[in-house]
């Protein structure tokens, strides 16, 4: 039963890790420029269609990463130039519609450069199996999740923490307008931070190709827990995001493992087996239902 | 000149009521061709056309236009795509679709529109039971098939301490019920999303568990990311992993690889079947697409078969359902896995064989048929089926 949970907390961590990577760029993006974006998941999925096809060409993983990383910030940053500075100014429902409007047109470019079926993109050989962990087996690969995760993690709040960049994005977060009376170039400072988070983006979609799959529409189920994770941890916030991630992912996947086990005990195989699983679906959106009950604001929030 | 035009109006008085030959087959093929799901409807299709192909794009001796569509696994999008054909393209045969929540969401609108549907995979036993209909004919099994003879044979071979991995919709708990039925041992059921990709939280539960073997039904893209994962977690070592032969089958194979060697799968087709037709349709099927056909393919394949037997049967009289109902039972035409006949429900009769997975001649991993698990089997739900 230890040994469930350790694992289980581990793959909480993995995941919750990945989300970061997601939640970070959102929340930097919606918390300075008070944007929807809702492409963000499309350039995850723009990641890591690149990160197969570098890969494939190259016969590297690392290679495949790092091209989909550059390649994808390059596409974020011209993004913001050309479509995205334009919406700012307008409201939010006029934000959602423009880049729903970007998620369809980014899934059909994909769809007609690399067409319909799953792209296949393996991990390195040498992480394809597992390592001894505290007594039990657990996958190399998710422990270089983990691993890359956390040191993503650390450079960003050293970045956002002790830099001069990292202050006028902190400063922008808080407020914009005050921000920009002190002479900080906002506009270039908000392609700086977009084209950042979609490198994130990519990060996290070419390390979670392996382990899913690479696929049209891949962005759109996995952007919903990003925006939950940054509506729980308060908008604007790395410190916010980075916590809301870890909670989402550990209650959900130790919800996934724990729940069906619980009511086993009192409740017939079946119908345990049925209803564990549902119940640990709806319990991130419970965990987000009472943190807003009691911090309307959500954990950190940058904005008073 | 009189004469002829009394004739002709003759003729045209008398064809409303008597069935005239139509002058080409439309087929609405409808299968789920993008998504996680989608290598098992391109099979279908490859499988499907290349028969086409192999008749000179005839069906029958008619002309064949096969009209298709991507049903993208969403029940929504299947009925839309399937009214299309049924009501705009006025279709003659409706096949493809391979998730079984799907054929249950656009059976009644086929049905009532009097078009024959021949299902090329789903087999769910709704419609093998009480809902079935003389509109339906399925050309592969019924969904609980290969998971009995799964299931007789871990029994069989002694295990008792089993899990049981399958997403929660009608075709996992079809396999469930498929395996207990012949398996007596414990199993302990761990039900999946269906599409899930990431099974971490399933994996570790398994580890728990500690069963000797583990039986998963999870297709397409669904199986080959568990066993990638199961393997990466070394559960390997210690758990004999089993599967119906949808989850072991060349599409999987072909993504997952070495891991898969040696891991045991039922089936009631193999490419290595020695009879000529079967020769024939793996060569054929090889040549044109550069890749060994999966049972899927050989299903499509078997599919436009039976079509073009019954249509020629029938003089390509479409109209004549009754006549046409007769041929499609009648089943005139080898099928690739040698013998099958249709159950009065319109399920196969078939042997079920038992394959492992290894390397061929030339060095590559793929199926090898072992021997029978069971022969001439029917389903268990053809006493409910009263045909109308």
């Amino acid at each position: 039963m230890t040994q469930l949970i350790l694992e289980q907390a581990l793959n909480g961590l993995q995941f919750g890790l990945m989300l970061f990577l997601l939640a970070a760029g959102l929340t930097l993006v919606f918390g300075i420029m008070d944007m929807i974006n809702l492409a963000h998941g499309s350039l995850y999925m723009v990641g890591a269609y690149l990160a197969a096809a570098a890969a494939a060409a190259s016969g590297s993983f690392v290679v495949g990463v790092l091209a989909a990383v550059a390649g994808t910030a390059a596409v974020g940053a011209l993004l913001e130039v050309t479509v995205l500075r334009r919406l700012y100014a307008r409201d939010h429902l006029a934000q959602v519609l423009a880049t729903f409007a970007l998620i369809l047109i980014a899934n059909e470019a994909v769809r007609w450069v690399w067409g319909d079926q799953p792209v296949l993109l393996n991990a390195p050989e040498a992480l394809a199996g597992p390592v001894e962990v505290a007594g039990f087996s657990y996958p190399a690969y998710r422990l270089l999740i983990i691993a890359v995760g956390v040191a993503v993690a650390l450079l960003l709040y050293v970045v956002v923490a002790k830099t001069r960049v990292g202050m006028w994005v902190r400063a922008g977060a808080s407020n914009r307008e005050m921000t920009e009376a002190l002479g900080v170039n906002v506009r270039r400072l908000f392609t700086l931070v977009f084209a950042a988070g979609a490198g994130l983006c990519a990060l996290a979609g070419a390390l979670l190709g392996p382990l899913l799959a690479v696929q049209v529409g891949m962005g759109e189920s996995i952007l919903i827990l990003a925006f939950v994770v940054i509506v729980i941890g308060g908008i604007g916030s790395i410190r916010g995001a980075l916590v809301g991630s870890l909670l989402v992912g550990v209650v959900d996947t130790l919800g996934r493992a724990l729940l069906p086990w619980l009511l086993r005990g009192f409740l017939p195989a079946e119908t345990a087996s049925t209803l564990g699983p549902a119940l640990a679906a709806i319990l991130i959106y419970l965990l987000m239902a009472a943190i807003l009950f009691w911090k309307p604001a959500g954990l950190f929030p940058a904005r008073g | 000149m009189r004469l002829t035009a009394l004739a002709a109006s003759l003729l045209l008085a008398t064809s409303a009521h008597v069935a005239h030959a139509a002058d080409k087959v439309k087929v609405g093929f409808l299968s789920t061709l993008s998504g996680p799901g989608a290598g098992l409807g391109v099979d279908i299709r490859d499988g499907f056309n290349l028969a086409v192909k192999q008749l000179n794009g005839k069906l029958g001796n008619l002309p064949a236009e096969v009209l298709i569509a991507d049903d993208q696994q969403k029940p929504d999008v299947a009925k839309a795509e399937a009214e299309k054909f049924l009501k705009k393209e006025k279709v003659d045969f409706m096949t493809g679709i391979v998730f079984s929540n799907l054929m249950l969401a656009v059976g009644p609108q086929v049905f009532d529109s009097k078009t024959f549907f021949i299902s090329a995979n789903a087999g769910p036993s709704q419609l093998a039971g009480e809902q079935c209909s003389p509109y339906f004919f399925n050309v592969a099994w019924q969904n609980d098939n290969l998971h009995e003879a799964m299931g007789k044979h871990v029994q069989d071979k002694g295990f008792r301490n089993v899990v049981i991995v399958t997403p929660n919709y009608p075709g996992g708990k079809d396999a469930v019920t498929g395996f207990k039925r012949y398996y007596q041992g414990k199993a302990e059921e761990i039900y999946t999303k269906l599409g899930q990709l990431d099974y971490a939280a399933e994996l570790a539960q398994i580890r728990a568990l500690k069963p000797d073997a583990l039986f998963f039904f999870l297709p397409g893209g669904m199986g080959i990311n568990f066993v990638k994962q199961f393997v990466g977690a070394g559960l390997s070592k210690d758990i004999q992993l089993f599967a119906p032969g949808f989850s072991a089958d060349e599409d999987v194979i072909k993504a997952v690889g070495a891991p898969m060697l040696g891991m045991f799968n039922s089936s009631h087709w193999a490419h290595d079947f020695d009879n000529a037709e079967n020769k024939r349709f793996v060569a054929a099927f090889e040549k044109e697409y550069g890749r060994l056909p999966s049972l899927y393919a050989s299903q499509g394949y078997d599919a436009a078969l039976l079509i073009d037997a019954a249509v020629r049967d029938v003089k390509g009289k479409l109209d004549d359902k009754a006549a046409l109902q007769k041929a499609l039972e009648a089943k005139r035409f080898k099928s690739v896995r040698g013998d099958f006949r249709f159950n009065s429900n319109h399920y196969p009769v078939q042997n079920y064989v038992l394959r492992v997975i290894g390397k061929d001649a030339q060095g590559r991993v793929t199926n090898k048929t072992m021997g029978t698990i069971f022969a001439n089997h029917a389903d268990a739900y053809v006493s409910q089926c009263k045909m109308k």
